[in-house]
């Protein structure tokens, strides 16, 4: 990590950190926010977090570990987190689990080489009345169908596309 | 948005504001002892009486207090929560104002799970206008003196947060693992400041108690599980969605209103709760017969019950802290039973220690998600033993 790039995350983390007066109730809203702008929480992530809320890093990271919208791996810009749970599964998820894996061209726990995109299960998303139901970042889909998966796909596709000059690109 | 049945008790009209701003021109006592004498039981599933909880926390000492609302709703078949914080959200935060008033809180936390993240801006778009009503904020409604805010704080991803304990410990910044009971949130909750935990429902219910009266809800429901409950609807049925129904509602009506009625079983109260099969559909839904969280589950003729317990199991695995032996080695232990009952290689003498192992870890696990974690896989053995052990036709 460069060193400009390591004071730019310090100062976004003591930023938010500031508003919880550095209480440790401020710690899930930091990383909750390290996770949305970076894709992932670095080791070196983590220790930044630890020295602004005077915190071992060992506790940061029993954190990060614990909650499943955390994580160390470096995820894609768009996460699809498909509805696993009974009601989905009793929807035939399986067959949106197969077209996801087939229009993605990756299995589930695997992030697209352009790392566009990460495919993941998870537990109930409280849709269970139209399901199968999934998530991609906040936006939530319902009754989707597997012919329906490759427009929702592109459609993140070409909204990238727009936000591609601003600070997503940057990164390149 | 799937939305039935909208007459009786917490789909019924209320005006918010003129609500409010009676309730608060009462004593505390008066409004808590209306709540008490409602009986109303805390909607989540655990069926604590909210009054008792709301004079617990008014009478605990303390110079801050906290009314949280527990809506990390992560139960599987469970949703009602999420068309209340779309479409009542004005109700909920009325009834936690309330609740504060109630217990003497400046301070309201609304613990939206990670999931629900897209209903952040609604809420706090409704947290504004309400300001600007002056319905939330300093001198609420009038009543001087009187000031309480809310703020929300985003989970990411844990069931059990929705443990209330494990919930504290995630807005205090660490692992949701719950805590030892006692002592309970009431006098050491949040920061250790006396805290009330509720369900989104319970809030708007109560603030429907308050301005209808404890005697209008009593009407609803039985003797021991009074008023109304909403319940998630989905499987496989005619018409799933959020239903309203008067506590002690049988299994068998309950499946008529939702076009349910040849279900093979139910699973009630969602994967922590039980599975019931057609000899039981005359029992009712309330606390003194089958208690739940409003969650049902609907299995037609066909579903492989087998393949249910799998999922619920998997689920459980997942979900469970680690924190206690029980909870942890129990669940993947139960999976892999599930597993070799799968592959028609379970021995019964085996099959009779896994039982055995659920039944400890009911008794033996920390929290409500361990001791729950066998009943959907020991109710759906004890009802369809014989077709899980059979061999399909013809094989």
């Amino acid at each position: 990590m460069l060193a400009s790039e390591k004071d730019q995350l310090r100062h976004e983390i003591t930023a938010i950190a500031k508003k919880y007066e550095f209480h440790r109730s401020g710690l899930m809203p930091v990383l909750q926010h390290v996770q949305r702008a970076y894709h992932h929480i670095s080791p070196e992530a983590m220790q930044e977090v630890a020295d602004v809320f005077g915190i071992h890093p060992a506790e940061v990271h029993g954190v990060v570990s614990f909650y499943s919208f955390l994580s160390t791996k470096k995820k894609g810009k768009f996460i699809i987190r498909l509805c696993q749970t009974i009601s989905c599964e009793m929807a035939d998820k399986k067959a949106i689990a197969t077209q996801l894996e087939n229009d993605l061209g990756i299995k589930f726990g695997e992030t697209t080489p352009d790392g566009m995109f990460t495919l993941e299960y998870t537990n109930c998303l409280g849709m269970c009345d139209q399901g199968p139901a999934m998530l991609v970042n906040d936006e939530v889909y319902t009754k989707v169908t597997p012919e329906g998966v490759a427009d929702i796909i592109e459609s993140y596709v070409k909204k990238f596309g727009a936000h591609v000059t601003h600070e997503e690109g940057a990164e390149k | 948005m799937s939305r039935h049945k909208t007459d009786l008790v917490i789909f019924s009209e209320i005006h918010v504001d003129q609500a409010l701003k009676k309730a608060l021109a009462r004593e505390r006592a008066d409004l808590i002892n209306e709540v008490r004498d409602s009986g109303l039981k805390g909607r989540g599933g655990a069926g604590f009486p909210t009054g008792t909880k709301w004079n617990l926390a008014g009478a605990a000492q303390g110079d801050r207090k906290f009314v949280v609302c527990n809506a990390d709703e992560g139960e599987p078949g469970t949703f009602k929560d999420r068309v209340l914080l779309t479409d009542y959200a004005e109700q909920l935060i009325a009834g936690m104002v309330v609740a504060g008033y109630c217990i003497g809180a400046r301070e309201g936390i609304i613990y939206l799970r990670g999931e629900y993240e897209y209903m952040m801006r609604g809420l706090k778009e409704t947290m504004v206008a309400m300001r600007k009503r002056n319905l939330l904020g300093k001198d609420i409604a009038g009543k001087k003196g009187f000031e309480f805010d809310i703020h929300i704080h985003l989970g990411a991803g844990a069931y059990v947060c929705g443990e209330e304990t494990a919930l504290i410990e995630s807005l205090e910044g660490h692992r949701g693992e719950p805590r030892n009971r006692p002592p309970f949130p009431v006098t050491t909750g949040y920061l250790g400041c006396p805290t009330v935990v509720n369900n989104v429902e319970t809030f708007i219910t109560a603030f429907h108690i308050i301005d209808k009266g404890a005697a209008w809800f009593r009407k609803f429901g039985t003797d021991k599980s009074t008023g109304t409950k909403l319940f998630s609807v989905s499987g496989d049925c005619a018409r799933p969605g959020v239903y309203e129904f008067p506590m002690g509602i049988t299994v068998a009506n309950l499946l008529k209103e939702v076009g349910g009625e040849n279900a093979k079983a139910v699973q009630i109260g969602g994967a922590s709760g039980r599975c019931v099969a057609r000899h039981e559909f005359g029992s009712t839904i309330a606390y003194e017969d089958i208690p739940t969280g409003g969650s049902i589950i609907v299995f037609g003729p066909h579903r492989n019950m087998l393949q249910v317990a799998k999922n619920f199991m998997e689920f459980f695995l997942e979900e469970s802290c680690g924190q206690c032996t029980p909870c942890r080695y129990g669940t993947e232990t139960l999976l892999e039973g599930i597993k070799l009952l799968e592959q028609k290689k379970c021995p019964m003498k085996y099959l009779r220690e896994l039982i055995s192992l659920g039944e400890t870890m009911q008794v033996s696990s920390k929290c409500g998600l361990g001791q729950s974690a066998p009943n959907a896989f020991i109710s759906i053995l004890q009802n369809f033993k014989h077709e899980i052990l059979a061999h399909p036709q013809g094989e």
